[in-house]
């Protein structure tokens, strides 16, 4: 059975790291990285691999910095 | 980059189902982290792009932290003195009739020194679109009480909170020019959460498409954040602006095709 699996790719010199993407992920994929960016902002990471490829965290993203991929994988 | 969790790599092109659109400068906006302008002009972008006019369309830019929108939209900008950008579009659109034609103002701008210009475009009902960026704040120049505050709002220059007494009452600017013949879409949206996000994009979708039959002016306010003035976090001043914004300015169309909508922003109680 084909199942549907999404991935996201932060950005991460563009993020803030405002974190209000975090809320907006139904999958609670998303949190802060410990390191931070040239301009000194914590950035959004992966930390678990339930991501659907909703689009919600690149939606609600301010500077537009998340892409978003959406496909279907057989399922393992 | 080390990836932990990609088991299964599916990032190939043919499976983008969102990226940032290429009608956005690509440089980093100067916006505060979390800021909702941010969020406004990407969706602008992506709904003239959806809607192929990008080419056809003229934005004015205020001032206020939006004041190098034009440095962002990657399309045909003007910048407008303090308030002046319904009399600046409204020439624009006069002049070229088929472009589309867009104001793009906070509340300071818009609501403030620019109040005649707004309510004289919206009464003599020009045929272009304005959005509102209403952070009930003088966001740029460090958080002085705007015209918009609310009552007992912290801001600079209300360090202990807007007294109306001696302060004056908010102004609902989007209500009452929503009275006023001239508009025939007038609606409040906020972009705070993706459904948020969504909604306001449909509402800016059909303020540019009213543009293709003159009706008169569209108006979109959008309800927005401006942590930095409010001193919170991003998080925070989202959840401030659902608790106390959102009770004196409610969401949702006041105005539909020249018809005002008895909604909860039109029967809200004072
Ligand atoms: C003629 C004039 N008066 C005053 C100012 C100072 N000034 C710059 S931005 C601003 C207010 C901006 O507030 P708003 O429109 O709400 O935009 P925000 O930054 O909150 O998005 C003021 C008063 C100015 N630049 N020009
Ligand atoms: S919403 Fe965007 S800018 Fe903010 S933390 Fe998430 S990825 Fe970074
Ligand atoms: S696309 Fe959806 S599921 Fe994936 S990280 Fe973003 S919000 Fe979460
Ligand atoms: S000062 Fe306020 S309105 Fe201006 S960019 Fe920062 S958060 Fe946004
Ligand atoms: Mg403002």
């Amino acid at each position: 059975m084909a199942k549907i699996k999404g991935d996201i790719v932060v950005n991460v010199e563009r993020c803030k790291g405002c974190e209000i993407c975090i809320a907006a992920c139904p999958f609670s994929v998303i949190a802060m990285a410990k390191d931070v960016n040239s301009k000194g902002y914590h950035y959004a990471i992966k930390v678990n691999d339930e991501c659907t490829g909703c689009v919600n965290c690149a939606v609600i993203c301010p500077d537009g910095v998340i892409t978003v991929y959406r496909a279907k994988v057989a399922a393992e | 980059m080390v990836e932990q969790f990609a088991k299964l790599d599916i990032r190939k092109d043919e499976n983008i189902v969102y990226k940032r659109t290429d009608l956005l400068v690509d440089r980093p906006l100067s916006y505060c982290p979390g800021c909702g302008h941010g969020t406004v002009h990407r969706i602008i972008m992506e709904t003239l792009e959806e809607m192929s006019i990008q080419d056809k369309t003229i934005g004015v830019s205020p001032v206020g932290c939006s004041v190098l929108a034009y440095d962002f939209m990657n399309i045909d900008m003007l910048g407008a003195a303090h308030g002046r950008a319904p009399a600046l579009a409204t020439a624009i659109k006069r002049m070229w009739p088929d472009r589309f034609v867009f104001t793009y103002q906070g509340d300071g701008d818009l609501a403030a020194i620019g109040t005649a210009e707004t309510i004289h475009a919206c009464n003599r009902g020009e045929h272009f679109t304005m959005i509102f960026i209403n952070n009930g704040i003088y966001g740029m120049t460090g958080g002085q009480m705007a015209p918009t505050t609310l009552p007992n709002m912290r801001s600079s220059t209300s360090p202990y909170g807007r007294d109306v007494e001696t302060m004056g009452f908010p102004l609902k600017m989007t209500e009452l020019i929503a009275q006023l013949p001239g508009t025939y879409y007038v609606t409040r949206q906020a972009v705070h959460t993706p459904a948020g996000v969504r909604k306001t994009k449909k509402a800016i979708r059909k303020a540019f498409e009213n543009q293709k039959n003159k009706t008169g002016i569209s108006f979109v306010e959008v309800v927005s954040n401006c942590n930095s003035g409010w001193k919170m976090t991003p998080v925070q001043s989202n959840k401030w602006m659902e608790e106390n914004m959102f009770p004196f300015y409610p969401l949702g169309d006041i105005k539909v095709d020249g018809k005002l909508v008895e909604t909860k922003a039109t029967a809200a109680k004072e």
